[in-house]
């Protein structure tokens, strides 16, 4: 049993994280709060004063906005959709027998573990480019048109980039719940005659929703705030074609320097964000335990 | 496993396998390749897959343009130095979680998971004029500080799930054996939580390395790590496609390689232990 000095003693332990915590979402948090009530500029100094909800009817009848918010749910919309569909279809042929199967695993989880500037950078220049890329190469190489992909489809091109990060994630995640899929339940399902589409929906599938859901949070959670491969392809551009709701609050803030604008932009953001945690912990709540 | 696979189908699923992933892996292979090219080798039509010219000019190169190895240090810095700072802090948080939990700590896990959700948006303003005022914008200090803040609920967790497993009874056994709390610490849980505490200093220090939120908006030259180095490329005058390369070939191998090694750490410990 633990004694009372043993209770305060593990109450201390825990203090440090959860005060650091505490500090870290509710200063800010307050402070940003605070400013989207303010006029505030940061090449007006001293000229702060309390505007009430005018930042917010700006921020909210910016046509900018709405672009940023129907872009940022295709982002993550885009990005989930291929990762876990990709991903469900990679694992199941990553679970099959093969030869160097440790080999093309690594292979794949690779793209994971590339810091995002790099791989934006890459992406835009190596691939993308309409001149020197290898798809403007390949088109040319089959006398098609090369295409602009990041001023012609800068939003698909941006989903495409962050897809490819992401898909390596959600095929580890998913191909380690699928090896602990009992092999003798799926034998059984065989003797009895199931064919590969209904051992995939009846077994397969309610295996691994609990893998699906987590990948769904944890995706979700980084997709939301998708900001460095904006930053160095399209800077959000053409016009607010690729801009999602963070590029749009950094942009505000540290290019405009609408400190009060941009911060009611943050409190909408954070709404958003939190509407969308609700659905997830809802979710993950009834999967976890 | 007792089935039996025909072996046309095992080399037909080989052989796709084998093709997507390296469909997969051909960005990261076409930037070590371009990396060895001269800059005219590295935007020739068509492109040269692997007979041209092998140089490593463009590594020297990199370094004689600008202070890379600053960057890389500030790389290494920041990532080791904001995982201790975490683990400092969190080890003994997960400890007494795991051992004496109280009716909420299950609650309070959550909680911190929760914090994770909050977009780095809404709090990037205020944080930027702290920083601003107390001259932390562009210091190495700083930038730790805040990727050990936003690491911190991911440490917390998996210290958590590692150290759930470590089994009571053998605390309880030490207790039994008279032990004090200091001996049970040194002798009992460390060696048990080593590994624990390894990989999640591994999977943390790849996070860290990777940021590319914070590290962009709050460093600049003096404290830039090398997300925002070469993030610098991405302007039209520094488009240089093999040296590029180059920058990119030094900031991803050493993660590329911890990062192969982590692979199951790594499932286990962005899933919060849900799936292993």
């Amino acid at each position: 049993m633990a004694t009372r000095h043993q209770t305060t003693l593990a109450r201390l332990m825990v203090a440090p994280s959860v005060l650091l915590l505490l500090g870290w979402m509710i200063v800010p948090l307050g402070m940003t709060l605070w400013f989207s009530f303010q006029s505030y500029n940061l090449l007006s100094p001293g000229m702060e004063r309390f505007i009430g909800f005018l930042n917010y009817e700006y921020f909210l009848s910016d046509p900018a906005f709405w672009t940023s918010m129907r872009n940022t749910l295709m982002l993550v919309g885009g990005v989930l959709v291929i990762t876990v569909g990709g991903g469900i279809a990679l694992a199941l042929l990553l679970d099959q027998p093969m030869r160097g199967q440790g080999m093309v695993r690594i292979l794949v989880i690779a793209p994971f573990f590339i810091m995002p500037t790099v791989s934006a950078l890459v992406w835009k220049n190596m691939f993308m480019n309409p001149v020197n890329g290898l798809f403007a190469w390949m088109a040319k190489a089959v006398g098609a048109q090369p295409i602009d992909f990041l001023a012609e489809a800068p939003l698909m091109s941006i989903i495409l980039i962050v897809s490819w990060q992401w898909l390596p994630f959600a095929t580890l995640i998913l191909l380690t719940a699928l090896q602990s899929l009992d092999s003798e339940q799926m034998e059984a399902a065989e003797m009895d005659g199931a064919g590969a589409f209904s051992k995939f929906t009846y077994l397969v599938l309610p295996h691994l929703s609990r893998a699906i859901t987590v990948v769904i949070l944890i995706e979700t959670i980084f997709l939301l705030s998708v900001f460095a491969e904006i930053l160095v392809t399209t800077n959000g551009g053409p016009g607010y074609q690729s801009t999602n709701l963070t590029f749009l609050v950094y942009s505000q803030a540290l290019l405009q320097f609408d400190v009060g604008g941009a911060s009611a932009g943050g409190i909408v953001a954070v709404i958003l964000a939190n509407i969308v945690a609700i659905f997830l912990m809802r979710m993950i709540g009834k999967t976890l335990e | 496993m007792a089935r039996n696979v025909s072996e046309t189908r095992r080399w037909t699923v080989t052989f796709i396998a084998w093709g997507i992933a390296l469909v997969i892996f051909f960005p990261i292979l076409w930037t070590i390749l371009t990396s060895f090219k001269s800059e005219a080798d590295a935007i020739a039509s068509p492109p040269k897959f692997l007979f041209f010219d092998w140089t490593t000019r463009n590594y020297s190169e990199v370094q004689a343009r600008s202070p890379y190895f600053r960057h890389f240090s500030n790389s290494v810095v920041i990532s080791i130095g904001s995982t201790l700072l975490g683990l400092l802090i969190a080890i003994p948080a997960a400890w007494s979680m795991a051992f004496q939990p109280a009716k909420r700590t299950k609650d309070l896990l959550m909680w911190m998971l929760s914090t994770k959700m909050m977009p780095a948006a809404g709090v990037l303003i205020p944080i930027y004029l702290l920083f601003r005022s107390w001259g932390l914008l562009d210091t190495r200090l700083g930038i730790t500080v805040v990727l050990m803040l936003i690491n911190l609920p991911i440490i917390t967790w998996m210290l958590y799930t590692y150290f759930r497993e470590i089994p009571g009874e053998i605390l309880e056994a030490a207790r039994m054996d008279g032990a004090s709390l200091k001996n049970e610490i040194l002798y009992v849980l460390t060696p048990m939580a080593v590994p624990g505490i390894a990989s999640t200093l591994l999977l943390n220090v790849i996070l860290a390395w990777n940021e590319a939120f914070w590290t962009l908006n709050l460093t600049t030259s003096q404290a830039a790590p090398l997300t925002t180095f070469i993030a610098s490329y991405s302007s039209p005058e520094g488009l240089f496609y093999a040296k590029l390369s180059a920058a990119s070939t030094m900031a991803i191998a050493p993660i590329l390689i911890l990062g192969w090694f982590s692979q199951k750490q790594l499932v286990r410990g962005l899933t919060f232990g849900a799936v292993k």
